[in-house]
């Protein structure tokens, strides 16, 4: 009891770890997410075969696989070697989101009807101007649930960095649990409000997105 | 003014087994309206795509102004902003405004300034009757505006060719009338123009010339006058007895 009730800032600062991870690596998954789908449906093969393939070896494989690979196998190769922890979370968590990115992304894109596309490169837009002036702003509308769902998983997965040394909400719940056994009940309880804060206020984005979008259709 | 706009050499082009367009040779004057009939799975979408390459052929040639059309990227983005094309299905940009789908094309493309996009778009949709429309969006107007935007939306990037691709299909019958007066308007203004379309009214009034196609063939062409009065094929004849009675 002590810990938690004493210093609050304990608990706050757990899951500023957990929010600097989702944040980074949710906006480094919406990018590169949204790359990956554009090589998907364009019209180059080579990128399109690379997307295809990234797609299905990352979301395949296990995150905890990736944590290990960034973590673990990569500086044996002298890679990541001097990368502070926290950026290795966010790579490794990009890296496995992006790919559930681009699928969303992609299937919004597959809901908007081909005459967009063809209208828009009927008056002479490029792809990439094709893309970014009329498929993805109607494919974004489409994409809001599904990536809502996808960026909540990733708030949650940010806890799978606490196995590597990270001091994200997990690792600090599972320290202080070490520490007070006796208060572990409060402390699951406050970490999961904790979680279930974060993704209450990545619905309501999503529900608002979703509303705000729906009137100027 | 004697060189054709548009040439058409030996176009091949299959999907799958079928052979939708078989060595079709057209060519197509400056100023010349053509009118595209045949009964439907005839190829005559297919080849009013084939010119700014929405649809990709296999054999032959298609030639704009002398230059064959480019096969892909920038140079084919280039091709396509010279060739207005309007769509049976309208197709303007459902997020934008009516306005805002008339000017994307010269200022991303062209690099025409926002103000002076603006002032040419408010003049088109005047032209086409919608101008009080501009701030709307394109599920607020009624499809006989849509295809009228469509018109003016095409017209922004001033095209050498206009195609029109069933433009009439998908609208009400009273709708039809303010969207074939458009086309009749630019046909006198001396815009070149192929269209595919089923309005026999349309080919007799505007058309210099009506292509009969079916099986992916040009079975015929003529004058609208000589065609509807006189059709030589067999095929032609067949068709023009099933639209004509009612």
């Amino acid at each position: 009891m002590d810990d938690i009730a004493n210093d609050p800032g304990l608990v706050l600062n757990a899951f500023w770890v957990t929010i600097q991870l989702a944040v980074l690596s949710g906006l480094a998954s919406l990018v590169l997410g949204t790359l990956l789908a554009a090589m998907r449906v364009g019209p180059v093969a080579v990128l399109a075969r690379f997307g295809t393939v990234y797609v299905s070896i990352v979301r395949n494989t296990p995150l905890l696989v990736i944590f290990v690979l960034v973590f673990i196998a990569a500086p044996t190769l002298d890679l990541l070697v001097k990368t502070p922890f926290l950026v290795k979370g966010v790579i490794a968590l990009t890296i496995y989101t992006s790919a559930f990115v681009c699928e969303a992304i992609r299937a919004g894109i597959n809901s908007v009807s081909l005459g967009q596309a063809e209208a828009a490169r009927a008056i002479g837009l490029t792809f990439g101007a094709t893309m970014t002036q009329v498929v993805l702003p109607q494919a974004f509308r489409a994409t809001v649930p599904p990536l809502a769902s996808v960026l909540i998983a990733l708030a949650k997965n940010t806890s799978v960095a606490a196995a590597f040394g990270l001091a994200e909400a997990t690792a600090r719940m599972r320290g202080l649990t070490n520490n007070n056994a006796d208060d572990r009940w409060l402390i699951f309880i406050t970490f999961a409000i904790g979680y279930i804060i974060i993704v209450e206020i990545m619905s309501a984005g999503a529900i608002s997105l979703e509303r705000r979008w729906r009137v100027t259709r | 003014m004697t060189e054709p706009l548009v040439v058409l050499d030996h176009v091949d082009k299959w999907f799958g087994e079928l052979h939708v367009l078989q060595d079709i040779n057209m060519s197509i004057a400056r100023g010349e309206v053509v009118v595209v009939i045949g009964p439907s799975g005839s190829g005559k979408s297919t080849l009013c795509r084939t010119i700014n390459r929405l649809e990709t052929i296999d054999k032959g040639t298609i030639t704009l102004d002398g230059k064959p059309l480019p096969a892909e990227g920038k140079a084919l983005a280039a091709h396509r902003a010279e060739v207005g094309m309007v769509f049976q299905s309208f197709n303007l940009f459902a997020h934008k405004t009516i306005l805002e789908n008339v000017t994307l094309g010269p200022i991303k493309v062209r690099g025409t300034d926002k103000a002076a996009a603006e002032k040419q778009a408010r003049q088109l949709l005047d032209r086409v009757g919608v101008g009080n429309q501009a701030d709307k969006y394109p599920a607020q107007l009624s499809g006989g505006q849509q295809q009228r935007v469509a018109i003016a939306r095409a017209l922004a990037m001033e095209p050498k060719v206009m195609l029109f691709d069933e433009p009439t299909s998908a609208l009400d019958p009273e709708m039809i009338k303010e969207v074939l007066d458009v086309m009749v308007d630019l046909a006198q203004g001396g815009m070149t123009m192929v269209v595919v379309t089923h309005e026999m009214g349309f080919a007799r009034t505007a058309a210099d010339r009506v292509v009969f196609m079916a099986d992916g063939q040009v079975v015929e062409e003529n004058t609208p006058d000589e065609f509807f009065s006189n059709a030589q094929s067999g095929r032609a004849q067949d068709f023009l007895s099933k639209i004509l009675k009612h």
